[in-house]
């Protein structure tokens, strides 16, 4: 089967999304970006790959009678399970790194106890992995960094003490192996780890039990099938990093463009607000990029923004939309510096303003910068797509609908799901043309 | 061919050497004046009446040409830090801080010596209002004798006989008895009118040059290249016999290459295959000048036209000196200034660049500190993009402040902005969509 792949590097995650030749979405990958983009954008790619085999799996499974009314929950199980083993893979693979760390001439003296914590730490580790992945199980973070290191500290603190270690010296093989580890090429056994989700899944399934031969069959078959990388395009802002030739590399701007396009085709305005840049562009009727406008000199309105207010406030990222939405008004805040910002915030708190009201008023700062980015690229145009992660927040769109009606009147404003998405879209329908141009230039 | 090694490795033009030793000869001249007894008049780029100057054996001294020097040796960022710790607002136009940083860090020149203290300030206010602030500054320093020729503003976009009347009587009633008075000489209009005749020869030949850029390859980079281009004629040497020699040579450089099919010397050689033609409005950033021309060669793009070259005289659009008319014609000179100009003709004139030149696309560098470039620029940049519907793009940096030049943002935009111009040409994009 013929893919189209289109990569994302950006500065804190890395997006993959494949096309076929019908320029239909098979899958999408991401993950964070460290400090190898190839291996970054391999591993976004091999997750995009993923995602495509589970769609088709849920296309094969999708005929089995036996698993009428259960099929969400099979897939669901699939794709689980399948997480799973790859956690415990990449956990293997973390434990062998930080004991191969204990050999060096630093830590020889200590290894015998040092590698008794470890046992303290990963044994634990690698039991609770199954309840970590059991249905409904809530993740704070589905990257592996995250979930292994937040209990990494949690377990390593009493098995230092227990060691009469100080906990540095495990943080210390910690930092050094997971770079490593984060940093090796995806191990590419996805057979293998789908052949053991789906046992897992058999002994928990009983409907999938009844329909063992059948769906297995078409697990293979799904798996024997061969994702060929007909061509690839990378973008974002590291892509002068990316390990592509020239021609496979576009800007970060025309693929928004065009990824917008093709999730809305009466797209006239892209705005994007990502974690340390705003963009606003205006792409024509064929997705083709009419001009665009973006942050200069200073990332003020930009997500990282909303980073540091939180973080000024001790709360999480994810909790200043909510909290913002049930103010009643608005304090008014000064949009031109974060760092003011976080002054002027204080000040307020000073006074004895509702912090639900000063979020508010943050949040209209951010949007009042990205309004006058936008008047400089042109306006704004029906229709209207709102992408990057501040677009998920529900606060910052509020006040977009509210700036956007006052100043532009009523008009479609698009929201995808998957805006994250939207760059790496992009890229992989520019690498779908290329293979067009490709295929002219010969018969021309 | 004419292309040659300088010792630094950089390749450069014949002409370019030519002119780099023609800067050498002004600064030796300005820094000898205490061997040689001349005085000094420190005047602008802009409505630089650089003939009538000579006429009193003046030696010009050009501020924002030192600044600009100074940025390109990389010393501008410890004059405007200078400036700024005397008092000097971080919004001030960095010419000025450069300039004034440069006077507290001892005034010297690029060859290491002393600028000698003007003995005279004229200041031919041509729609650039930080002049006038600079040289109250300027005036404050040395105490010396201050002209202020003030040139009206072409608000309605024409000339009018009172205009010119009126900066005329100036020079009869202000300038020239000032100018005679500081230097001791005798104004002598027959003079005048000689060194204006040589001013008309190597303003020919400058338009020449710049218009070659309308050929496909452009023979010459109309905003990097044409910086060394203007130099003579901007500076101290409009009117003299060594202008004239200059642009005979520039001018059959660039025929060559235009003949033999060749575009630009950039600083890394030849340059390779034209891929996108543009014109430019707004200054160049000084501090990472190479850098920057390497950001638009690199990718294949030649500027045929920029408004910056204009400046200091716009003569491509039909303006040349009168020697028959000497001080009207020194008049009409300074109405004409590029920032003298009203902003729709500015447009039209932009407009027109990007027709003439068969250009692909219309590019802003907004200065952070220059008001008179920036104001309005981006209500042109629009005008030019509808009128022309060629797609315009937007960077921004400064003059000779080297904390406003941020390398990547500016070369993310230019090459989502080359890349944009492409995606225009070939005008498709794959059918379906996805949702």
């Amino acid at each position: 089967m013929k893919c189209f792949v289109g990569v994302d590097l950006g500065s804190t995650t890395t997006k993959a999304v494949l096309l076929d030749d019908q320029l239909r979405v098979l899958g999408r990958g991401i993950t964070n970006s460290r400090l190898n983009y190839e291996t970054a954008a391999r591993v976004a790619k091999q997750e995009a790959m993923i995602d495509t085999r589970m769609a088709l799996i849920h296309r094969g499974l999708a005929g089995i009678a036996a698993l009428e009314g259960q099929l969400d929950d099979v897939l669901a199980g699939i794709e689980r399970n399948f997480r799973l083993e790859q956690f415990l893979e990449q956990l293997d693979d973390l434990e062998q790194t930080c004991r191969d760390a204990l050999t060096s001439d630093r830590l020889k003296p200590v290894a015998d106890r040092a590698g008794a914590a470890l046992d303290e730490i990963f044994g634990p580790l690698r039991d609770e992995a199954a309840a970590l992945f059991a249905p409904g199980a809530a993740r704070k973070s589905d990257f592996f960094r995250d979930i292994a290191g937040s209990r990494y500290m949690a377990l390593g603190e009493p098995a230092a003490r227990r060691a009469r270690l100080p906990f540095e010296l495990l943080l210390n093989v910690y930092d050094r192996s997971i770079i490593e580890v984060e940093n090796r090429p995806p191990s590419e056994d996805l057979a293998g780890k789908f052949g053991r989700a789906v046992n897992r899944l058999l002994a928990e399934t009983a409907a999938l039990k009844a329909a063992e031969a059948e769906a297995q069959a078409q697990v293979d078959q799904v798996l024997a099938l061969e994702l060929a990388e007909t061509y690839t395009v990378g973008t974002g802002y590291g892509r002068v990093t990316l390990p592509f030739s020239k021609e496979h590399i576009r800007s970060e701007i025309l693929c928004h463009g065009l990824g917008a396009h093709m999730m809305y085709p009466d797209t006239r305005t892209v705005l994007d607000i990502g974690g340390q840049d705003t963009k606003a562009i205006q792409v024509d009727d064929q997705g083709i990029v009419e001009n665009f406008q973006m942050n200069d000199r200073c990332a003020a309105g930009c997500g990282r923004y909303l980073g540091y207010i939180a973080d000024e406030m001790n709360l999480g990222l994810h909790e200043l939309g909510p909290m913002a939405m049930k103010s009643e008004k608005a304090v008014r805040i000064n949009s031109t510096c974060t760092v003011f910002a976080g002054a002027e915030l204080r000040d307020r708190l000073a006074l004895g303003e509702k912090r639900e009201d000063i979020l508010a008023g943050l949040h209209r700062a951010i949007i009042l910068r990205a309004m006058s980015i936008l008047s400089r690229s042109g306006g704004v145009n029906d229709q209207f797509t709102f992408t990057g992660g501040v677009a998920k927040n529900e606060a910052a769109v509020r006040e977009l609908r509210k700036l956007i009606e006052e100043n532009y009147g009523e008009l479609t404003l698009n929201i995808n799901p998957n805006s994250i998405y939207t760059g790496a879209l992009g890229a992989a329908a520019f690498a779908r043309r290329a293979i067009e141009d490709e295929t002219q230039g010969v018969a021309a | 061919m004419t292309q040659t090694q300088s010792d630094t490795g950089v390749a450069k033009d014949r002409s370019m050497l030519m002119q780099k030793a023609m800067m050498g000869r002004h600064y030796d001249r300005l820094t000898s004046v205490q061997e040689s007894g001349a005085k000094v008049c420190s005047t602008f780029v802009p409505g630089n009446l650089n003939e009538l100057v000579m006429c009193f054996d003046l030696v010009n001294n050009l501020p924002e040409t030192n600044a600009i020097q100074n940025g390109l040796r990389k010393k501008s960022g410890n004059f405007v830090m200078e400036a700024e710790r005397l008092g000097h607002s971080e919004d001030v136009c960095t010419y000025v801080k450069s300039d004034i940083g440069m006077l507290a860090k001892g005034n010297l020149a690029p060859n290491g010596k002393p600028l000698p203290d003007p003995d005279v300030l004229l200041l031919s206010y041509t729609g650039c209002f930080t002049f006038m602030k600079w040289f109250e500054l300027l005036r404050d320093q040395y105490g010396c004798p201050t002209i202020m020729l003030h040139v009206p503003y072409q608000g309605d976009g024409r000339v009018t006989d009172n205009m010119r009347d009126y900066v005329v009587k100036q020079l009869k009633e202000e300038v020239i008895p000032t100018l005679e008075r500081v230097s001791g000489v005798k104004f002598d209009i027959d003079r005048l009118r000689e060194y204006l005749r040589e001013s008309v020869a190597a303003e020919d030949k400058l338009v020449r040059v710049l218009e070659s850029a309308k050929h496909r390859p452009s023979p010459i980079d109309a905003y990097f290249g044409g910086i060394y281009y203007i130099g003579p004629i901007f500076g101290a040497f409009r009117g003299t016999p060594e202008a004239t020699e200059f642009y005979t040579a520039l001018e059959q450089e660039v025929e060559a290459r235009r003949a033999a099919g060749q575009g630009p010397i950039t600083p890394d050689g030849p340059m390779g295959p034209e891929r996108y033609r543009l014109v430019v409005e707004g200054p160049p950033n000084y501090t990472s000048f190479r850098d920057f021309w390497k950001m638009f060669y690199g990718e294949g793009a030649v500027v045929v036209a920029s408004s910056y070259t204009k400046v200091g005289g716009v003569y491509d659009m039909g303006f040349r000196h009168d020697p028959d008319r000497p001080l009207e014609t020194l008049a009409e000179y300074c109405f004409g200034c590029y920032t003298n100009r009203s902003l729709p003709q500015r447009i039209k004139m932009l407009a027109r660049y990007v027709e003439e030149y068969q250009a692909d696309g219309f590019l802003t560098n907004s200065i952070k500190s220059c008001n008179s470039f920036s104001a309005g620029q981006l209500l042109i940049m629009r005008e030019v993009e509808r009128r022309t519907g060629k797609p315009a793009g937007f960077i921004e940096s400064d003059l000779v402040d080297p904390r406003y030049f941020s390398a990547a943002n500016i070369r993310n935009r230019l090459e989502s902005y080359f890349q944009m111009i492409e995606q225009k040409r070939r005008g498709r994009v794959p059918a379906g969509g996805v949702a």
